[in-house]
């Protein structure tokens, strides 16, 4: 199974300055266990505390936001794609 | 009646308008709500009227008073519009990267534009007004995206239009900025059938709009609630240029980029409702039209090229 994740700018610190990341996960918490067991540091910047996400940090599947399709247990198939992004104004 | 004693009446109920030739089916239709038929051409006109009366009728706005505003373009229009009818003076605080059309129109409206840095988007601009704000305690910071009145105008105003309208609506769509029309309009609208679908386009931008410090450099609009979305989809350039382009070719009906994003949402959510063979009545937002974006090339030059290039730029 593998899952393509964008990574914004800056959080590329945690991945070797890699814009792009592949990862497996039956979710997207799963996904982010994985991802940070080979880039330590980067599940604690979109992934708080008490386990929801941060206030910042948007991610999207397949270009949908998460926070609409089930959150952390949104579920994840081979061939999806994850976008991590920095909440940013519009308008 | 078509008559208004000024320009400022006139803004609000605009057309909606069907799109027979886009929409895949008779039993799931998408519907076009035209906001670019506003004075000054943008949704932004039914925000700024409610945030400007409310600031009179609150005596935040007084005769002669500067208003100062973070605006990507089209609220720093419509505010330049009202400024002129009533005598204020307006700063607009603009990011550098965005259209060319946008700058001069601001300016011919006589709208004194300052320049936050590229990077960092539209997020720099609302720090450096707020920063301006704090020191220039005098300017009047109405400021969007905080402002209860933007989404109130859209409540009082977007939503029953669309309900009178078009009683059989399933969703609504529309571009997330302020998120003022999709607060306003969502809530509106949900409260009359609370089945409705509100549905977000996102628009995605390239790195460079995306390059904050730390991730405390993040924004979220003050007025956005999330409760009211059902869901949020995420464009980019590529999509949104492509949509905003297939519109034009099928309908012939010329919008602005952030509409395009729109478009590929509502056509997605389209596209399910004939997969799960559902009935559906999409209405998206038209914001504006694309007279404002003629020079990115988006409606002639080669598409690639086009989308590359919007990439670093506010394109929405």
């Amino acid at each position: 199974m593998s899952i393509q994740v964008r990574i914004p700018t800056i959080l590329r610190q945690h991945t070797q300055g890699q814009k792009l990341v592949e990862g497996a996960g039956a979710t997207l918490d799963d996904l982010f266990a994985d991802l940070d067991s080979r880039h330590s540091g980067l599940r604690e910047r979109v992934v708080t505390a008490e386990g929801g996400l941060h206030r910042f940090v948007n991610v999207y599947v397949n270009d949908e936001d998460v926070r609409f399709t089930g959150g952390l247990k949104t579920e994840l198939s081979d061939g999806d794609s994850v976008t991590i992004l920095p909440a940013v104004a519009g308008g | 009646m078509a008559r208004f004693d000024n320009l400022a009446q006139t803004v609000g109920d605009t057309p909606l308008v069907g799109l027979p030739r886009l929409s895949p089916s008779p039993e799931v239709r998408l519907w076009a709500k035209l906001e670019d038929r506003n004075p000054t051409g943008s949704v932004k006109d039914r925000a700024a009227r409610f945030i400007v009366e409310e600031a009179v009728k609150d005596g935040r706005l007084t005769e002669g008073a500067t208003i100062l505003e973070p605006t990507s373009g089209n609220t720093g229009i419509a505010l330049a519009m009202i400024a002129r009818q009533r005598g204020y003076r307006l700063i607009c605080v603009m990011p550098e990267n965005t259209s060319e059309e946008r700058k001069l129109l601001l300016t011919a409206y006589g709208a004194e534009v300052r320049f936050s840095p590229a990077v960092g988007g539209s997020n720099a601009a609302v720090a450096a007004a707020r920063e301006l704000a704090a020191e220039n305690p005098d300017w009047v910071m109405l400021d969007q995206y905080s402002n209860a009145a933007n989404a109130r105008a859209h409540f009082e105003t977007t939503g029953p239009e669309l309900w009178r309208d078009l009683p059989d609506i399933t969703h609504f769509v529309a571009g997330l900025g302020t998120t003022g029309t999709l607060m306003g309009t969502g809530r509106y609208l949900r409260g009359r059938n609370p089945d409705i679908e509100i549905v977000a386009a996102e628009p995605r931008y390239g790195e460079l709009v995306y390059g904050l410090r730390n991730i405390d450099e993040g924004f979220v609009p003050e007025l956005y609630d999330e409760s009211v979305l059902t869901r949020r989809f995420s464009v980019g350039s590529v999509d949104a240029l492509a949509r905003t382009r297939e519109l034009l070719h099928t309908e012939g009906l010329f919008v602005g980029l952030s509409t395009g994003a729109g478009v590929h949402a509502a056509l997605a959510l389209a596209s399910e409702a004939v997969r799960k063979n559902r009935r559906a009545d999409i209405a998206f937002l038209v914001a504006d039209a694309g007279w404002k974006y003629l020079s990115t090339g988006a409606y002639t030059a080669d598409a690639e090229q086009t989308a590359d290039a919007l990439d670093n730029q506010l394109w929405a």
